[in-house]
């Protein structure tokens, strides 16, 4: 598993005065899950929004799947393979799973253009084998997305990723706004994502969830990345040590 | 979630399924129905549903607006609305019957130009044309300006009354050919009004363009996060609006024989009033063209039993005026309720 997924160097923000990422060196190997923490305010969405298009950086070098790439908006990562579960859920809540997952990009039976006709049969088959490969139970996708719980709509946000075989997926807190069940739940789709190989970038505060479910941790602080730290190298106590920035990484001496 | 959970989430959640607005509404007619019947009974001593030719009039006198409540709808599901449709009717009924005179009448709109007994497609294209271009205006304002659609079609509906007198200066436009009129002859404007509906009620469902309608009225961002191109999608949804309006607005003169610049006056009123009342919810996305054709229905029901218990036209109209209002009201309590049930 030497394949680099996604390579990310200098890469730099800055709104106007304020530095809200500077000169970030990063690499996501296939298969990997890594997990990114941080203060609020740490740079740690800021560097989300840089990778998924969602933004325009300063300066620095995405290469992802082997290619340098400059997406104009969070569309053209999306077709390049990056998929993102955002904290606030992009969903439409008034209709049902298949429409959700495939909004947008709907499979078509008749193409007549703005009215052509959708392929419901093929949308709710190929949803339900999303569902099936993430282990997401959900009781009806016939349902509008409003008359489910919070985990469940996360678990169908996260879905998406299986459906369309996206190459990495970002998750920016999936699990914030959830329930220890629910939690556990979304947790669950992470681990298949990592038994089928689908590397994976996690944004968390969650120590435990953590530790339970990457490879490897990123800390930010102050806009710089300050520790690279391989799971099995490192406790808990150390990483806050780099979070409050009581320590920093030997290589990145210096640069904060 | 636990196993043990899910089955009974599953099973409430099922329950509250069952009960679609377009149900409500169609209890709510039934019920009104009934009431009409024994005040029939009571009032005029006979049946209000006995008579077949009251309910051709009573069918006959709401689909015209029902035309134009089909736009309205697919206006209100994206979260938007539209006033302008009134005057739009009142604009493209003018503009249209002026291509549509017989040359006998010397006094035609365009007689001195030669332009009378012309073919009936010539102003049926120039009608569709001229509300096709209304709701295009509206569109382009509320997705491109981002003006609230209110004020937007607000404007729309000033404008447009304005053209509806001046393109005559105020005089009234008679005497179509009988290939004009017959799209009012009859129960012509029904028949209309059933196509306009089950086509549109087939798009909504099985369409990319009516998944994007609920989409953007659902949750904009996120439709517009999946890639859904809103603007152009808003602008097309809008001119639909338009089209039929103008639509509706030829029947209504072809029905007449006439046009005048006041018709359609109030309108617009109507057609939203049918959509909230069939479960169209203001808030956007939700909605059908089933609900709002029941919700028609209702309207015309109500209409044709004040007249038929001899209710004085001014109680009519503060009646109807609750009505809208009372329809708002429980949108709003099924809104408020969703958000707790959803918490």
């Amino acid at each position: 598993m030497t394949d680099s997924i996604l390579k990310v160097e200098g890469l730099t923000k800055h709104y106007g005065g304020v530095h809200a990422l500077e000169d970030a060196n990063f690499e996501l190997l296939a298969g990997e899950h890594v997990a990114i923490m941080g203060d609020n305010g740490a740079g740690k969405s800021t560097f989300v929004r840089q990778i998924t298009g969602v933004e325009q950086r300063t300066r620095g070098k995405i290469t992802f799947m082997g290619s340098e790439v400059n997406f104009a908006g969070p569309l053209d990562a999306r077709e390049a393979g990056i998929e993102t579960v955002f904290q606030n859920l992009a969903l439409a809540d008034d209709l049902d799973v298949p429409s959700n997952l495939f909004l947008g990009r709907e499979k078509i039976l008749l193409n007549l253009g703005p009215f052509s006709i959708l392929d419901m049969k093929g949308m709710r088959e190929a949803t339900e084998e999303g569902l099936k490969r993430t282990a997401v139970k959900i009781p009806n996708i016939n349902n509008a997305i409003r008359n489910m719980s919070g985990g469940q709509r996360q678990c169908v946000a996260i879905a998406r990723t299986a459906t369309f075989h996206s190459k990495l997926t970002i998750m920016d807190e999936p699990t914030a706004a959830l329930g220890v069940q629910e939690t556990e739940q979304v947790e669950n789709i992470i681990r298949t994502l990592k038994d089928s190989g689908e590397p994976l970038i996690l944004v968390s505060h969650n120590m435990r969830q953590v530790f339970d479910l990457v490879d490897r941790i990123i800390v930010f602080r102050r806009g710089r990345i300050v520790a690279n730290l391989r799971k099995e190298e490192t406790d808990g106590q150390d990483v806050v040590a780099y979070i409050t920035g009581a320590k920093t990484g030997e290589e990145y001496l210096g640069a904060a | 979630m636990s196993e043990a959970a899910l089955p009974a989430v599953a099973k409430a959640r099922k329950k509250k399924r069952h009960w679609p607005p377009e149900l409500n509404a169609l209890i709510g007619l039934i019920g009104i129905a009934i009431i009409f019947e024994v005040l029939g009974w009571m009032v005029r001593d006979q049946s209000f549903f006995g008579s077949v030719t009251r309910l051709k009039i009573m069918i006959l006198q709401v689909s015209i607006i029902g035309i134009i409540a089909i736009g309205v709808t697919q206006v209100i599901i994206t979260g938007g609305i539209d006033l302008s449709s009134g005057s739009i009717v009142g604009a493209t009924a003018m503009i249209a019957m002026s291509f549509a005179q017989v040359g006998t009448y010397e006094k035609a709109f365009f007689a001195e130009q030669g332009w009378t007994d012309l073919p009936v497609v010539i102003p049926i294209a120039i009608g569709l044309s001229c509300g096709l271009f209304a709701g295009f205006i509206n569109g382009v304002l509320i997705a491109y300006t981002r003006i609230p659609p209110f004020i937007a079609t607000l404007g729309m509906m000033v404008s447009a009354r304005g053209v509806a007198k001046w393109w005559t200066k105020g005089k009234p436009v008679s005497f179509p050919t009988d290939d004009f009129a017959a799209l009012g002859a009859g129960m012509t404007p029904v028949v209309i009004f059933i196509v306009i509906a089950v086509l549109f009620h087939l798009i909504l469902k099985y369409t990319v363009y009516g998944k994007h309608t609920y989409a953007i009225g659902s949750n904009e961002d996120a439709a517009r996060m999946s890639g859904i191109n809103v603007e152009k999608h808003l602008v097309l949804v809008y001119s639909i609006a338009g089209l039929l309006a103008g639509l509706a607005a030829m029947v209504l003169s072809a029905r007449g024989l006439t046009a005048q610049s006041g018709m359609g006056v109030m309108y617009e009123l109507d057609a939203i009033a049918m959509s909230v009342i069939g479960g169209v919810s203001l808030a956007g996305g939700r909605g059908s063209i089933v609900g709002t054709a029941i919700g028609m229905v209702i309207f015309g029901v109500i209409i044709s039993g004040f007249t038929f218990i001899r209710l004085d036209a001014f109680y009519q109209e503060m009646i109807k005026g609750a009505i809208i209002v009372g329809a708002v009201v429980a949108d709003v309590h099924r809104q408020k309720r969703r958000a707790a049930e959803s918490d």
